[in-house]
């Protein structure tokens, strides 16, 4: 291959870079660098925010017994190892903040629309490498300061990681007056972080396409990379408002959310699900387009439909925008409203459904390799069905009104966070790790990790679905308070030796994870066969990317053209002339 | 290596046709655009969603000195536009005025919003005053905010102006400072009529 | 198990709400099979061989129009299926006009119930409150006022599959009718502070003879407070 040939060439050239070590590694403006540095940085928060998961799950299982380590543990929080009712809803609120905020989105967005829309369009960085910078490390106050909130006066947020308000406007209703104002500066903060990265991603998938990438030529990645990008540009800074409205609640005595003085505490459900529901979206759109790429590559095949799938991309996140409503169908909402965002949301069980079949009829008639990205693709779709099919309950109303609030919707949730996003995203990183570092991870240890991860997470999450079914609320410290709850204990306990096994099962993933980075194996320049522009670049990429501009000259997805020996054609090589026709 | 770079994005694939800082300032400027929706229609919420009345705006504001600096940041959008033609004709004396003239006005306008804001908390109104309060002083003070760094940011292009970084032709910088500055105007026109005059 | 499934209905509406439930389950369960099943197919089928080459197909408009078309007419039938059902219940106009008016109010972390006395109406003399403990007669509408004091809650009677926010500053109104007696729960679904696990009160559903001779005790000037601790009693365990 030529063009392999020539970046290899001229590699060595290329990783002769003389920048000093602190802007080339630490205040860095290269696109690869910020999107490892977010890679590492969601990974500690995923780390982090499973760690509370596990907190959680020990009371849920095993209420008022000791945790291990019972002395290790502040008594503020949890006294000789039980953890005390106000911790808990701290616990159930950073766990969801953490995850949400600064794991899988960060993960999503931070890394792979980071690493992979200048590589994919073949720019040599984003159009605005310096505010990308800012992006990246305003995320480490915003973190700092959230997880300050365990360690002040009153404890960490605690009014949920939805903040509804009054809990969330007056101090007094939880206690945690610092925690609170600490959630909102943070998530400020985070707010900024993501509007500097979207300005970047939706300029550059614009202006930065190299000659001949074409809109119906870019992969399906880039498609809901840049569609997530144009969500975050016009939902966070509704986050931001709500935010700073509540801050004032909280500091200044202003009255936004308060009805003591005349404000609406509707209000607040209002705003933030509209900024609440495009984020849902945030959070699985990219994984969609990891999840594509993973499959055509996987199945050796074109996507089924490219156009309906960008299409579907289109409409997902248009319907986004209209049917915040149905997170409040029991919240005292008009009823009448409540059928409008019904029918609403039924209706993305359309586009949704578009993508299932399509992902389906690209593995039709594949040849499907079994490496770690497909697997984990594969699981992303199966698992991605059942969180899709589960939410039709909640979208009918008078389903809801029994489900709303139970352990059915965080089944839901994990579902589609867990089971959708966080799959393609274990995927992505698989798939382009050789790139981001030049080794390739073992794809013994990566699939012991699936295998493992793939069956804890079902044993964990599928069980809430008929805790729901029996009426088990969300967020209670103690389910045995109640009479009807004490039959579901055992499968409480259950659960929470699930989720055990499944934080354990992660541990080959870091194993993986870090002994690939500094021992794998060399990886090529092309280590999956794949046609994105970054396999022709060398491995991992210079600064700059592309020695040359590359041309592109036809879509991410030529895979197994019956007129040619090889059964893939990157997006740089022109198609195989037509066979003459005799005359 | 980092001249390919620059040399990559003009041959780029056919975009907007929109210079890459222009693109960004407009995309920029959309999610400003739903800054300000989240805090203007929590206002109409809060205002006219609810049975309560509310209280006349001319008994507490100072509706002269404000229609005054309205019509301040008006003119310092005209000057703007009048330093982004002088850009654009490599007129760097009309360009160093014009600049300065906007940066006065909009200091202006930030000054007459601090008197004000301090009169108004001397005669005991704060954002603790009802909901009149709060959303009276979250949305002038996120608009003033946003006045503010433009006049910093003007001030920066002024000191370039004046080192001669926009000579011969060169106005993507003016343009897109300009852009922000047009908007935040804008904003305050519809501020000013839904908060004060209405 | 039993207990892997809805606890058993007693209200008017529980009953058509869970069919509805196995409804929607039969349809996405069928879904579920065809995807998973298919997926599962594929996998074998069309796994890697050498020599073998995947075939280079990019679509095919008539299956993705079929895929388009069938959820979408699905969801729709959903949604016209399940809007009556809904307006039943949470239409503030279609309470039934018999129902008789109760007055709940919540705060952290505990419920009021205010009865409206003998002579059925609110806001009179014979009036009387109790915290904690709801008691009803059984095929008798109810009318309930949700209000809350201090943050939102959430009125969820499980047996009832009856939920409803209380929010603060807001009136909200619900409705009921108990068709089972008995004993039952009422939880707080909507996370309302620290002790929103301990929110919890009791329902009696009594039979007419059985809520007349518990009202005149409650009416009877004799000792409330004594009542009251036996039902405060749950809340204060941690």
């Amino acid at each position: 291959m030529t063009t392999a040939g020539v970046a290899a060439e001229h590699l060595e050239h290329a990783l002769h870079d003389d920048r000093p070590f602190i802007r080339k590694y630490v205040f860095s403006t290269d696109h690869k660098i910020i999107g490892i540095q977010f890679l590492f940085l969601s990974l500690f928060f995923l780390l982090v925010g499973g760690v509370l998961a596990m907190v959680i799950r020990w009371q849920l299982g095993f209420p008022g017994k000791a945790m291990p380590l019972p002395g290790a543990w502040p008594s503020t929080m949890a006294p000789d190892g039980v953890v005390l009712p106000e911790f808990y809803t701290a616990l159930v609120t950073m766990h969801g903040t953490f995850m949400v905020f600064f794991a899988i989105m960060p993960l999503l967005v931070g890394v792979f629309a980071n690493y992979l829309i200048p590589l994919k369009i073949g720019a040599p960085d984003m159009a605005f490498p310096r505010l990308n910078m800012w992006s990246f490390w305003l995320m480490i106050p915003a973190g700092a300061l959230m997880v300050a909130g365990f360690f002040v006066e009153g404890g960490a947020a605690s009014s949920g990681w939805t903040g509804y308000a009054p809990l969330s406007a007056n101090p007094e209703y939880t206690g945690a007056t610092y925690g609170q104002q600490l959630w909102c500066l943070s998530l400020i903060v985070f707010a900024l972080s993501s509007l500097l990265g979207s300005v970047n991603y939706i300029t550059t998938v614009v202006n930065l396409r190299a000659p001949g990438m074409t809109w119906f030529r870019l992969p399906l990645s880039i498609w809901a990379l840049f569609i997530t990008a144009i969500l975050a540009l016009l939902a966070v800074p509704i986050l931001a408002g709500a935010l700073i409205m509540l801050l004032f609640d909280v500091v200044l005595h202003t009255n936004f959310f308060l009805p003591a003085g005349g404000g609406q505490p509707l209000m607040w459900q209002h705003l933030f699900w509209f900024f609440g529901h495009p984020e849902v979206y945030i959070l699985i759109l990219p994984a969609m387009g990891i999840a594509s790429d993973l499959i055509a590559n996987g199945s050796r095949k074109p996507i089924f439909g490219y156009h309906s799938m960008v299409y579907a991309i289109c409409g997902i996140a248009f319907l986004g925008w209209v049917v915040w409503g149905h997170h409040m169908f029991q919240s005292g909402m008009n009823p009448r409203l409540g059928t409008t965002f019904m029918v609403s949301t039924m209706f993305i069980a359309v586009p949704s459904a578009i993508k299932v079949f399509n992902w389906m009829g690209t593995m039709w008639r594949g040849n499907i390799h079994f490496t770690t990205p497909m697997l984990n693709g594969i699981a992303f779709v199966a698992m991605f069905t059942i969180g899709g099919l589960s939410g039709i309950f909640m979208a009918a109303t008078p389903a809801d009104m029994y489900i709303h609030d139970t352990y059915y919707i965080v089944a839901h949730i994990h579902y589609v966070l867990f089971g959708g996003s966080l799959f393609a995203i274990f995927g992505g990183i698989y798939f382009w790790f050789p790139k981001m570092f030049g080794k390739m991870m073992s794809e013994r240890l990566g699939k012991i990790h699936f295998a493992l991860t793939f069956v804890a997470y079902n044993l964990t999450f599928f069980p809430m679905h008929i805790l729901g079914i029996g009426g088990h609320m969300r967020r209670i410290y103690d389910p045995s308070q109640y009479e009807f709850l004490r039959p579901l204990q055992p499968m409480n306990e259950f659960i929470s030796l699930s989720a055990f096994a499944l934080f354990i099962s992660q541990l080959p993933f870091i194993w993986n994870f870090f002994h690939s980075l500094f021992w794998g194996k060399k990886a090529d320049i092309n280590p999956w066969h794949d046609n994105g522009l970054e396999w022709t670049a060398p491995s991992p990429p210079p600064h700059g990317n592309f020695e040359t501009t590359p041309t592109v000259y036809h879509g991410p997805y030529e895979f197994s053209r019956p007129d040619m020996e090889q059964d893939y054609l990157p997006q740089n090589q022109p198609l195989p002339a037509p066979q003459p026709v005799a005359h | 290596m980092s001249h390919a770079a620059t040399h990559t994005i003009e041959h780029a694939e056919e975009g907007l046709g929109v210079y890459t800082q222009k693109l960004g300032m407009w995309v920029f400027l959309c999610s400003e655009v739903m800054f300000f929706t989240a805090l203007i229609g929590s206002y109409i919420i809060l205002r006219w969603g609810s049975a309560e009345s509310w209280p006349v705006p001319a008994e507490t504001l100072n509706i002269p000195v404000t229609a005054l600096n309205t019509f301040i940041l008006i003119c310092s959008s005209v000057s703007m536009v009048k330093a982004y033609a002088a850009a654009v004709h490599d007129d760097q004396r009309g360009l160093k005025r014009w600049l300065l003239t906007t940066v006065l006005g909009g200091a202006t306008f930030v000054g007459v919003q601090a008197y004000e804001y301090i009169h108004l908390i001397g005669k005991g109104f704060l954002p603790s005053s009802g909901l009149f309060g709060s959303t009276f002083y979250t949305m002038t003070g996120f608009h003033g905010f946003h006045v503010t760094c433009g006049v910093i940011s003007m001030a920066y292009c002024t000191l370039r102006a004046f080192r001669g970084k926009y000579a011969g032709g060169n106005f993507h910088g003016i343009e897109t400072v300009g852009l922000y500055w047009h908007f935040v105007d804008l904003v305050w026109i519809i501020l000013f009529t839904i908060v004060y005059l209405f | 198990m039993q207990h892997w499934w809805f606890p058993t209905s007693a209200s008017s509406y529980g009953a058509e709400l869970d069919n509805l439930f196995v409804l929607i389950l039969y349809i996405t369960g069928a879904v579920f099979v065809i995807v998973e099943v298919g997926l599962l197919v594929f996998l074998v089928k069309y796994r890697k061989r050498e020599g073998r080459k995947a075939e280079y197909i990019e679509g095919n408009t008539t299956a993705e129009i079929v895929w388009t078309t069938i959820p979408a007419v699905v969801c729709v039938f959903l949604g016209l299926f399940s809007q009556p059902l809904w307006s039943r219940i949470k239409d503030p106009a279609r309470i039934p006009a018999d129902a008789i008016p109760l007055e709940v109010t919540a705060k952290q972390f505990e419920w009021h119930f205010g009865y409206p006395g003998p002579d059925g109406q609110q806001g009179t003399a014979d009036d009387y409150g109790k915290r904690n403990e709801l008691h009803v007669v059984v095929n008798q509408n109810y009318r309930v006022r949700l209000q809350a004091e201090d943050v939102i809650h959430s009125f969820f009677i499980p047996v009832f599959r009856l939920k409803q926010d209380a929010v603060p500053g807001m009136q909200i109104m619900a409705w009921f009718r108990p068709t089972r007696t008995g004993q039952f729960e009422l939880a707080c679904a909507e996370l309302c502070g620290l002790g929103h696990y301990r929110m919890r009160a009791r329902v009696f559903v009594h039979t007419p003879e059985e809520f007349a001779a518990w009202q005149a005790s409650q009416i009877a000037p004799t000792t409330p407070a004594a009542s009251d601790t036996t039902a405060s009693s749950g809340r204060t365990a941690r």
